[in-house]
């Protein structure tokens, strides 16, 4: 009986070990397409035009042409997107990560009426998308004087990122309120026992929150393409498409290629240096 | 004496919930104040400026000459090139369940013990953090009729020439739902593996003892189980879907929306309707409709929560 039951057992765990295997195989095949588009456009940035063009598969470049990227850098418009872009992330990331993380402070840790109701209306606008607000806010910030310059991108984003205060919220509650009595024993103040106390306690917390938030900054189009008219003023990505515009009539898809790979890389990177806590707040996200 | 001293300490506490109110208001009033700027304000400002048939020009006051009431509604629902909009929104949101199946196949996979999971789940996720503009530049050279690699590799399977993937008014729709698939699979893989890795083990093993087979565990455990994930991905993504606009101004030749306005979205038509041809009363009508059927996802969203979704008690 004993005899039969480890038997059956070892023949599940066979079953399950050849399951395993093919799960493996399919699942790596899969990836393997995931990727290869993204290989497909390094390669292609490194490809002589008579290679892409030729109709021929053939994946690897031959000759490889290492100039693409120092053409792309020289084209002015390129490292002016890449200034305003970083531009608009150094005082949002600054200041508006601040404003959240203290809002996110008084949200969880201290008492006032309307607390709830701030709140709702504050998480409602998560589900607003920008389409239906952009033609006000246009409207708005041209009379500002705000159109064609950074500060569409810059000064509401101040004010700080719903999300952000959202996920800190969430973060704070499983800080014991006990510090916060503590420290209001003490006689200490709101503002210092938020940036002494709490904050360091969330700083993590915080970063991984920035760290996305630099990635939604430097990827966004819409509302860059929307608010900033000259050329001047265009940030990465705004560049990159009127690349694309311009250089598929020549045909030049090693340059377009080669520029939508450096408009990648810093996120890319970001995301391999802190890939476990950016995964980790995402898939928190849908089990909250 | 005891009663004077309670008394005395109820006071003291209100002066400091004041205080503490004060500050607490204080430290929320950057994002409330930015919520009513830029948030509320402009929502009403919307539904205002649909009601006229204002260009843009002198201000405040040459908007409120323009009022028409609801023209703007009127004429959007016998506008066809709404309608041609929205009908492709919601074929794009076809590729939801795609992706959510595909999505949950994957991560069924990652659960179990093999090797390499986190590189796996590394190399499904990159699409996800890339920048849509860069990856619709490379979706739309993959997808070039004559160079491209999708059909530089039919011809060299086949000896045939590819389809002219977005060139043809209903392979466009398909070859636009194939890139948001790809670009968004990552997202629904990490919410399920996180969903799965959330069941307790033990449910499974009492089934085990029950005689369940492979398909009854999944049936009455696993996607009971996941529902609440399931409606996660299901509402962020519909929500996402009708937002499409990107992918259309990139992947269409000369940002047309594609040959016959085949590609085009409501995002797309509201875009070039305000800022193309400065209508932007017309384009408000177009951004209401957009923020009601946004809405009633988020009310379905509340309703169907309590009603679909189980929990695991």
């Amino acid at each position: 009986m004993k005899n039969k039951d480890i038997m059956s057992s070892e023949v599940t765990s066979k079953k399950d070990k050849m399951i395993n295997m093919i799960v493996l195989v399919l699942l790596s095949l899969g990836a393997v397409i995931m990727i290869f588009p993204l290989f497909y456009m390094i390669m292609t940035s490194f490809m002589t035009k008579n290679q892409y063009l030729s109709g021929q598969l053939r994946i690897i470049p031959n000759p490889w042409v290492w100039g693409k990227y120092a053409e792309v850098m020289a084209k002015g418009n390129f490292i002016s997107g890449i200034l305003n872009t970083v531009k608009v992330e150094i005082p949002v990331l600054l200041i508006g990560g601040f404003t959240s993380s203290l809002a996110a402070f008084a949200f969880a840790k201290m008492e006032f009426r309307g607390k709830g109701a701030i709140f709702m209306g504050l998480l409602a606008t998560i589900m607003i998308p920008f389409a239906v607000i952009m033609i006000p806010q246009y409207v708005m910030f041209t009379k500002f004087g705000w159109t064609d310059t950074l500060l569409p991108l810059i000064i509401p984003a101040c004010f700080g990122n719903i999300s952000m205060v959202f996920f800190l919220r969430q973060n704070l509650s499983s800080i014991p309120n006990d510090l916060m009595d503590a420290a209001k024993l003490d006689g200490c103040g709101y503002f210092r026992t938020f940036l002494q106390i709490f904050f360091p306690l969330m700083k993590g917390a915080v970063g991984t929150q920035l760290t996305l938030w630099f990635m939604t900054i430097w990827n966004d189009y819409l509302a860059p393409t929307i608010f900033l008219r000259s050329e001047k003023n265009w940030t990465l990505q705004v560049v990159i498409r009127s690349f694309n515009t311009y250089y598929s009539i020549q045909s030049d898809y090693a340059l377009i290629m080669a520029a939508s790979v450096i408009a990648m890389l810093p996120t890319i990177t970001l995301f391999f240096c802190f890939q476990r806590v950016i995964i980790e707040s995402v898939a928190i996200s849908g089990i909250k | 004496m005891e009663g004077k001293k309670g008394n005395k300490q109820k006071c003291k506490l209100s002066a400091m919930a004041k205080r503490e109110e004060r500050w607490g208001l204080l430290f929320v009033a950057a994002p409330a104040a930015g919520f009513l700027i830029f948030m509320l304000y402009p929502i009403i400002f919307a539904i205002l400026t649909s009601l006229t048939t204002w260009n843009g020009a002198k201000g405040f006051q040459g908007m409120m000459d323009r009022f028409c009431g609801f023209d703007n509604y009127v004429k959007l629902f016998a506008d066809k090139k709404f309608w041609q909009t929205l009908v492709t929104t919601t074929i794009y949101l076809l590729g939801i369940p795609i992706g959510m199946i595909l999505g949950l196949l994957c991560a069924m996979g990652m659960n179990r013990k093999i090797p390499g999971v986190r590189v796996l789940r590394t190399m499904y996720y990159v699409p996800v953090i890339s920048s849509l503009v860069s990856v619709s530049i490379l979706w739309a050279w993959v997808y070039n009729y004559d160079y491209g690699l999708l059909n530089t590799i039919i011809k060299t399977l086949t000896g045939m020439h590819g389809p002219n993937w977005l060139g043809d008014e209903a392979l466009i729709k398909v070859s636009m739902i194939i890139f948001m698939v790809w670009k968004g699979l990552g997202t629904s893989i990490i919410l399920y593996l996180a969903g799965l890795q959330n069941i307790p083990r033990s449910y499974y093993e009492a089934a085990m003892v029950d005689g369940a087979t492979g398909w009854q565990k999944f049936k009455n455990i696993t996607l009971p189980l996941l529902s609440p994930v399931t409606f996660y991905i299901l509402v962020t993504t519909l929500i996402g879907g009708f937002q499409v606009f990107v992918e259309v101004q990139v992947m269409t030749p000369s940002g047309n929306g594609g040959i016959g306005y085949s590609a085009a979205t409501i995002v797309f038509y509201l875009y070039q309707k305000a800022f193309e041809s400065f209508q932007l009363g017309y384009a408000s009508a177009i951004a209401v409709i957009l923020a009601i059927i946004i809405f009633i996802i988020t009310l379905i969203n509340f309703i169907g929560q309590n009603k679909w979704v189980k929990t695991m008690d």
